[in-house]
């Protein structure tokens, strides 16, 4: 089919979304909504249209980025705007149903605002929350207004039209300088420039290419490939597309991790949908570009993010890392040239063909152009997924976008990078978020995870927990992360049980730089990190732990004590329930007391004391 | 250390292992997805499926065995009924998610690693499934659960027996 007929069909398939004669209700249904409770809220709307009598059209669309509110259940009533509704439980569906359906009155105790310019009474236009305010949503432009399991929707709002334009009017050479002239820089955390790997592979004779899609997230907190493959899937495939007729290649792979089966599932829909319109195949868009994809699923190994590690994976090895160069590029999936980028790159790549070079590029810095999607989590009000501009300040991420630290406690730091990166503490939040800056502040842009961190985090601790993660995580081909981040554990380990010694800080200053300046890959060259970056901006907080045997966070088991103000227990004895190891006692309605021989300092207690009680010395 | 359980296969799980081997072509790069669909099928992999893909894929037991060691979602332990995967990525952690370890580890006896002595539930702890704006998280079979507490986790486990 020509790509002219599958828009036609597609913009008509749309406006059955879009334009419909009857109300339209969009359920977010990734991941993270599902795990709010957005399924029981799809069943329970079911119910109550069906009960009620009244027809409204159901889908499941992606995840807008929101989840601080999830579930969301979005209404389009003929003609009318777009209304989003923010945590959305069973209860608060039917009553939405009944106020808005029904009675066409807005429930404004459970409205997050209105799509679009037009205001309506004092309902907020979701443009101008300050959540949504600052972003630029290039790779996540259709999360959230599309049914990802439907391909004319992608195609409806501007989906392969980048590719059709691309093999119908534009040389490989083209193609190319267009990825360089946008800009664009690897996403997975390098931020090597990708029209120059793709020129690279170009340039290698071969008959034989791959083309590489790395949906291994792996990183701890980083969530954004999740979203997009399970939200639009087919921005990621097209961008592989774009890039295997650039290359010469006729064959991709999407390595993604195997704990994201809604991801796959997705994918596999997409993959099957792209076949049944010719996207897939051989002259695709009756041109001569042949191309095929298939999944691989990884197989719980943080280590086969690392390209090569990947590319073992795929040939049936133990996902072990080699020396490079040779880079993929030349030598890469069975030794022939291989390009392998990130998922949030490809999603890149579509909406830069569908687009401009040039309307990319004017987003972001000079050296850092266009947007990057941050997973913000940890201590932070909004949590979930954000797209802002490059060069955005990390204040303004944190307090604008993020609505500030949850409870108005005090900020600590920001962690970028995964266990690769490092912490940024207050004294620099007003760095601009961009590839260099946060490379000379010691941490690194890395896939996007950002975890707030508030004074009740311990950095020692933070630090214990990356290495004891990437300890685990190593390969074992390497002396130097094999031998060298389990020492450090060990050293971080002592310090946090009040066994630490005055040269552990130094011994892991030279343990870590040497860890970092002869490990065989990307793992163990950035396993030290967050230690480093903890022990240079936080060393008295280290020391208190060495001197002074003291947790200042409350957060190491070993330095900490827990116990009950007399004045504020109630004695209603919850915490003596919760408590694990009877570590608590007292009759009821009299304060009750911590035998400390056997609390194990979990913080049960405190976490369901309701009168705030217990506290931590 | 992995140990086999060295129990002989059952004609039921020889004719499902035949059905798998039989959509693949018997290349060595197969290794991966192949162990990946026997143990989605039987829920662990048996001692003489390893020498079945052995033969099947003209590799070494030995490489195989290598193959399935490195990677964690592989196990040569058959699991309990209900695999419990508790999220300790960093959002998970700084949010509580060694609570919710502790409190499940009490409610029902075991450890990281350990099923319980009905089989009725193994428990492991994961990095990161993804949901770290609702943290903490776990995971049970397939269905995640999301900002948890002592209590909810309580409640859970007391619903499912």
């Amino acid at each position: 089919m020509e790509f002219k007929e599958i828009k036609e069909k597609a913009i008509i398939s749309f406006n059955e979304f879009k334009k419909s004669e009857i109300p339209v209700i969009l359920v977010g249904s990734a991941t993270c909504g599902i795990a709010a409770g957005a399924s029981k809220t799809l069943h329970k709307i079911e119910e109550v249209l069906k009960e009620r009598k009244i027809q409204a059209k159901i889908y499941k669309v992606g995840c807008i980025g929101a989840c601080f509110v999830e579930p969301l259940v979005d209404i389009i009533k003929p003609k009318k705007h777009r209304v989003s509704f923010f945590n959305v439980t069973e209860d608060v569906a039917e009553k939405i149903i009944e106020k808005y359906l029904i009675q066409d009155i807005i429930p404004k105790e459970y409205c997050l605002g209105i799509f679009g310019e037009e205001k309506i009474d004092d309902i907020p236009l979701i443009t101008k929350l300050p959540f949504f305010k600052e972003q630029i949503r290039i790779v996540l432009r259709n999360c959230g207004f599309i049914d990802p399991e439907n391909i004319l929707h992608y195609i409806a709002r501007g989906g392969y039209s980048g590719l059709s334009k691309a093999l119908e009017n534009m040389t490989l050479d083209e193609v190319i300088d267009t990825v360089k002239k946008s800009g664009l820089r690897g996403r997975g955390g390098a931020g090597f420039p990708t029209g120059l790997k793709w020129e690279i592979c170009k340039r290698i004779k071969g008959d034989k290419k791959f083309v590489i899609c790395n949906a291994d997230e792996g990183d701890p907190g980083a969530f954004m490939d999740r979203n997009v493959l399970e939200s639009d899937p087919h921005s990621v495939l097209e961008g592989m597309l774009i890039c295997g007729y650039a290359i010469g290649s006729d064959e991709g792979y999407i390595y993604t991790r195997a704990e994201y089966p809604l991801a796959i599932k997705r994918l596999k829909i997409a993959i099957s949908q792209m076949k049944e319109f010719g996207l897939l195949g051989e002259k695709i868009f009756g041109s001569s570009f042949n191309f095929n994809i298939k999944i691989k699923e990884g197989a719980g190994a943080f280590v086969c993010g690392e390209e090569t590690a990947l590319i073992a994976s795929i040939e049936g090895k133990r996902g072990m890392p080699s020396p490079r160069p040779p880079f993929p590029a030349e030598k890469g999936l069975f030794e022939k040239p291989t390009v392998i980028n990130n998922v949030e790159t490809f999603a890149n790549v579509s909406a830069i063909f569908e687009k401009d070079a040039n309307w990319f590029a004017n987003y972001g810095t000079e050296k850092s152009k266009g947007t990057k999607v941050f997973a913000l989590a940890g201590k932070v009000k909004n949590t979930g997924l954000i797209e802002v501009p490059m060069g955005i300040s990390l204040k303004d991420v944190i307090y604008e976008v993020g609505g500030g630290i949850v409870k108005d406690k005090s900020f600590k730091a920001v962690q970028t990078g995964g266990p690769s990166g490092g912490c940024i503490p207050e004294k620099y939040i007003s760095a601009g978020v961009d590839y260099e800056q946060l490379t000379s502040l010691g941490s690194i842009m890395g896939s996007g995870g950002m975890i707030v961190m508030d004074n009740e985090t311990c950095m020692v601790d933070i630090a214990k927990y990356f290495l004891s993660f990437t300890t685990l995580e190593s390969c074992g081909k390497c002396t130097p992360c094999r031998i060298g981040t389990k020492r450090m554990l060990e050293i971080l380990i002592r310090i946090t049980e009040g066994k630490g010694e005055e040269q552990d800080l130094e011994k892991l200053i030279e343990l870590g730089e040497m860890v970092k300046d002869s490990s065989l890959c990307g793992l163990g060259q950035t396993a030290p990190n967050p230690a480093l970056t903890t022990l240079k901006y936080f060393r008295d907080e280290y020391e208190k732990h060495i001197n002074d045997k003291k947790c200042p966070a409350g957060v190491c088991r070993e330095l900490i004590q827990y116990f009950i103000l007399k004045d504020k227990c109630t004695g209603c004895g919850l915490c003596k329930r919760l408590c694990s190891q009877n570590a608590i006692r007292g009759t009821k309605k009299k304060p009750h007391k911590i035998i400390q021989e056997k609390c194990i300092k979990c913080g049960s207690c405190i976490e369901s004391c309701k009168f705030s009680a217990i506290k931590v010395q | 250390m992995a140990n086999y359980q060295d129990v002989s296969l059952s004609e039921d799980i020889e004719s499902q292992l035949g059905k798998i081997l039989s959509l693949y072509q018997g290349k060595g790069q197969e290794v991966i997805p192949l162990l990946q669909e026997v143990q989605e099928q039987l829920g662990y992999l048996p001692k003489n499926a390893i020498k079945e893909i052995s033969k099947f894929l003209k590799i070494p037991e030995s490489k195989i065995y290598g193959v399935v060691t490195f990677y964690a979602q592989f196990s040569f332990v058959k699991p309990g009924k209900n695999t419990i995967k508790i999220c300790l990525g960093t959002a998970c952690h700084v949010r509580g998610g060694e609570r919710i370890l502790n409190t499940i580890e009490r409610l029902l006896g075991i450890k990281p690693g350990e099923t319980t002595t009905d089989y009725e539930y193994t428990l492991h702890r994961v990095a990161c499934i993804g949901c770290c704006a609702l943290a903490p998280c776990m995971v049970i079979n397939d269905d995640v659960y999301a900002k948890l507490t002592s209590q909810k986790i309580e409640k859970i486990f007391k619903k499912k027996g």
